[in-house]
């Protein structure tokens, strides 16, 4: 099963939690739990992939539009616990020229807040 | 000459259906011994292949995947009978075109199959496309 398994504030930083697939439906529901906050006035998220360990270009593809989002909000966009394929894909994409990508949940926390 | 040990696949266009071949390439690279890395990288460009023959071809019928063995190589064939296309055509895609423009933010397909796979061939015409990839046992082969 592909899904966002948690949304969290913490501090002012958002945290998605997803599980499976990161496909289309995986990536637009991603983008859904991140709009709601952003049109709050959060601009900080980060996306915790600890347990989707596979992806396609389509769900990676919706990321882009959350950049996009975040830069209208001087904001900014981060990825966490991502598997090394998952890494390899976003850096030959130019993902990671606009996200920063840390190990762990905490790691990223601490350096976004 | 012996033939090369082959598993072939049929996949029906459906969701999610490239999860099918990419389970079946995790069993083949666990059967010669690839590292988990190359195995990653030959399930990734499985995706985009198997995802380039349910959605852009065109393609009513079933998409088949060969899986073909020998020791030093493992050769993926994905086919698909639908329009085919002109590679040649295929704008290679840039993360600075697409953020903060109306260009189209999908598109990466092709350039993440040839990144991650050590050769890759298409053979296209109206009647459908064998995309034929490759990935060496050994890199400095």
């Amino acid at each position: 099963m592909n899904k966002v398994t948690n949304v969290e504030l913490i501090g002012d930083v958002i945290v998605v939690a997803t599980e499976g697939y990161l496909n289309k439906d995986l990536g637009d529901e991603i983008q859904k739990a991140a709009q709601e906050h952003i049109s709050n006035g959060v601009n900080k998220v980060l996306i915790n992939l600890e347990r989707s360990n596979i992806v396609n270009s389509i769900g990676a593809s919706i990321l882009i539009e959350i950049i996009e989002e975040l830069q209208e909000n001087n904001g900014v966009l981060a990825f966490c616990e991502l598997a090394p394929i998952i890494e390899k894909t976003f850096t030959i994409m130019g993902l990671t020229k606009y996200c920063k990508s840390y190990p762990t949940q905490d790691a990223a926390i601490t350096a976004m807040s | 000459m012996d033939k090369k040990p082959t598993v072939e696949l049929k996949l029906p266009i459906l969701k999610n259906m490239e999860l099918v071949a990419t389970q079946t390439a995790e069993v083949v690279a666990k059967h010669m011994q690839l590292s988990e890395e190359k195995s990653g990288e030959i399930s990734m460009a499985l995706i985009e292949a198997c995802i380039n023959a349910f959605e852009h071809s065109e393609s009513k019928s079933e998409v088949y995947i060969h899986f073909m063995i020998d020791d030093h190589n493992l050769t993926i064939k994905v086919i698909d009978k639908g329009k085919g296309f002109d590679e040649s055509n295929v704008k290679i895609p840039k993360i600075e075109s697409k953020i903060n423009t109306d260009e189209r933010k999908r598109g990466w397909g092709i350039m993440l199959i040839k990144e991650l796979m050590d050769s890759v061939n298409f053979e296209s015409d109206h009647t459908g496309t064998t995309l034929t990839m490759v990935k060496k046992k050994d890199t400095n082969e």
